[in-house]
């Protein structure tokens, strides 16, 4: 059981860098599908702004 | 459906990577020369073959943009080179750990460490590149120009320890031919590893392409939003 050390930190090394990469990941993905949300809201918004705004002049002409 | 798939690599990466742990830490015969620290290659040989296939997606990926300009080129290609840095600092830290008992030391100037240290230079310029410039077409193409002449060590690396007198051991194809391998359990364990590695890979990099081309859609919505907004001032 020579270099048992080695073997344990290389390995505990590969599994460590993994699972931070993958929460790097899905920290950065849940930030942007909140941010994509946001975002699809308020074009929602200025859509029905714009729609409003142009309503009663249709029906004036 | 993404979810889906999502879901069935992680699985399948996940459940070959704990076959793979039990065939390395129980299965296999240990080494006779080297003792139980040439367990470290199981992991260590896949860690460099992702690296590889990474680098080598990165070079495709490079071409085609520059070919056809699509954002989605230049996306995958950035997906495929962090992925590829971070198994090939692996590579580089699992072979220190292996070479400190084995050769006396961490470091040394051999050919295929050293290429492969070039290797990873290369593309931590690549990644630098793009960390500290803004997202601009012409960034993304010096990143791909860079991702296709980095590629270029690849086949370097691989054919170093045939090319040069080098102390790192030729596992796969000998000097003599054949494989370094002394028993038939160690070549399946290897083949194993390399199975779940590969699909590690895959998920990973499908996680980290969908995340960026989510940022390219939030980065055309947040375009639209802001020309809606000139308009409706405008009118």
């Amino acid at each position: 059981m020579e270099h048992l050390g080695y073997l344990f930190v290389a390995y505990s090394i590969i599994f460590a860098a993994i699972f931070l990469y993958v929460a790097f990941i899905w920290r950065r993905q849940s930030f942007l599908e909140r941010e994509l949300d946001a975002l699809r809201k308020r074009l929602d918004a200025l859509n029905d702004l714009k729609a409003g705004e142009e309503a009663p002049s249709d029906r004036s002409s | 459906m993404n979810r889906r798939l999502y879901g069935a690599l992680g699985l399948s990466a996940l459940t070959a990577m704990l076959v793979a742990l039990y065939m390395v830490f129980v299965w296999v015969p240990t080494e006779a020369d080297q003792g139980i620290v040439q367990r470290i290659f199981y992991f260590h040989v896949p860690c460099a073959w992702v690296a590889f296939a990474s680098f080598g997606l990165v070079a495709i990926a490079g071409i085609f943009y520059l070919w056809m300009g699509t954002q989605i080129w230049d996306d995958l290609g950035y997906a495929a080179v962090e992925i590829g840095m971070l198994f090939c600092t692996l590579v580089l830290i699992t072979g220190s750990l292996w070479a400190k008992p084995i050769w006396g030391t961490w470091w040394t100037w051999d050919s295929r460490l050293t290429t492969t240290f070039v290797l990873w230079l290369m593309y931590g310029g690549y990644l630098m590149l793009r960390t500290i410039a803004d997202d601009t077409e012409q960034i993304a193409r010096f990143a791909a120009v860079i991702g296709i002449v980095a590629a270029l060590d690849v086949p370097v690396v691989i054919v170093s320890v045939r090319l040069w007198r080098t102390i790192h051991p030729a596992v796969l194809v000998t000097r003599q031919g054949g494989h370094g391998l002394e028993d038939p359990r160690m070549v399946v364990t290897l083949l194993v590893s390399l199975a779940a590695f590969t699909l590690l890979f895959a998920w990973l990099l499908l996680l980290r392409f969908s995340e960026l081309r989510m940022r390219t859609r939030l980065a055309t919505l947040a375009r639209d939003i802001a020309l809606a907004r000139f308009r409706a001032g405008a009118a």
